[in-house]
């Protein structure tokens, strides 16, 4: 399947990326972050086991468990910090 | 309901009077009025750059609005979360609630911003004399959410 991945506040400036187009063969959120895990640097850091970050598919919040549409919009963001 | 993210300022005494224009059984009006502070962490702040998901973060307001309405008697609610780069002293943020009475009124008025601190996709860049830094959730944020829970 096809996703389009969202990052966001230090999530997007540590992957030097805002969004990309990614041909996903997993079937979980979970097994998205560990296919991006597997590039390694910032990727590895950053969504290691322990680190905080949320995952939002079509724009609500998802437990990694959550199965991933096709076309999905996939967003990977820090812990919030408005208000 | 009126729900906006926007760069530029507001003014809480046009928001609250609007709410109550042309209506009478408004009894009270609770509002919060959230500003940039100078200083955060041990560091001065000079300024602030907020960040928001766009779409998701409207999807998010509104569902804590329609919560908030489910769970009290309100008349009418106006959130609104200012982005873009802020200064010490500058407003961020307002929630405004009407209701009959002034328990409903204080009381969806901080559930709304406990939500809003842990829920909504906003996030904060600190411009310090050490340089820039993402502000870092807190987990007083994440009990003051939790504290609305219903056994």
């Amino acid at each position: 399947m096809t996703l389009r991945i969202i990052y966001f506040a230090r999530l997007r400036e540590r992957f030097g990326m805002a969004e990309e187009s990614l041909d996903f063969a997993g079937v979980t959120a979970a097994d998205l972050v560990a296919a991006l895990q597997v590039r390694g640097g910032a990727w590895a850091e950053e969504l290691a086991a322990g680190r905080a970050f949320r995952v939002a598919v079509n724009q609500d919040i998802v437990a990694l468990d959550a199965a991933l549409p096709d076309g999905a919009e996939v967003a990977i963001f820090p812990p919030v910090t408005g208000g | 309901m009126k729900i906006v993210v926007q760069s530029e300022p507001f003014d809480l005494g046009a928001e609250v009077d609007a709410m109550r224009a042309g209506r009478t059984d408004i009894g009270a009006i609770a509002s919060f009025v959230g500003l940039a502070r100078d200083m955060n962490a041990g560091s001065g702040v000079a300024a602030m750059t907020l960040e928001h998901y766009p779409g998701m973060t409207e999807k998010a307001l509104a569902r804590l609005v329609d919560d908030a309405n489910a769970r009290w008697a309100l008349l009418d609610i106006t959130v609104i979360h200012r982005i873009g780069r802020l200064l010490p002293g500058d407003p961020i943020v307002l929630v405004a609630v009407a209701s009959p009475h002034r328990g409903e009124a204080f009381a969806a008025c901080e559930f709304i911003k406990d939500f809003l601190k842990t829920q909504a996709p906003f996030w904060k860049k600190e411009e310090t004399p050490e340089g820039t830094r993402w502000v870092e959730a807190r987990a007083s944020d994440d009990a003051a959410a939790a504290r609305w829970s219903r056994d």
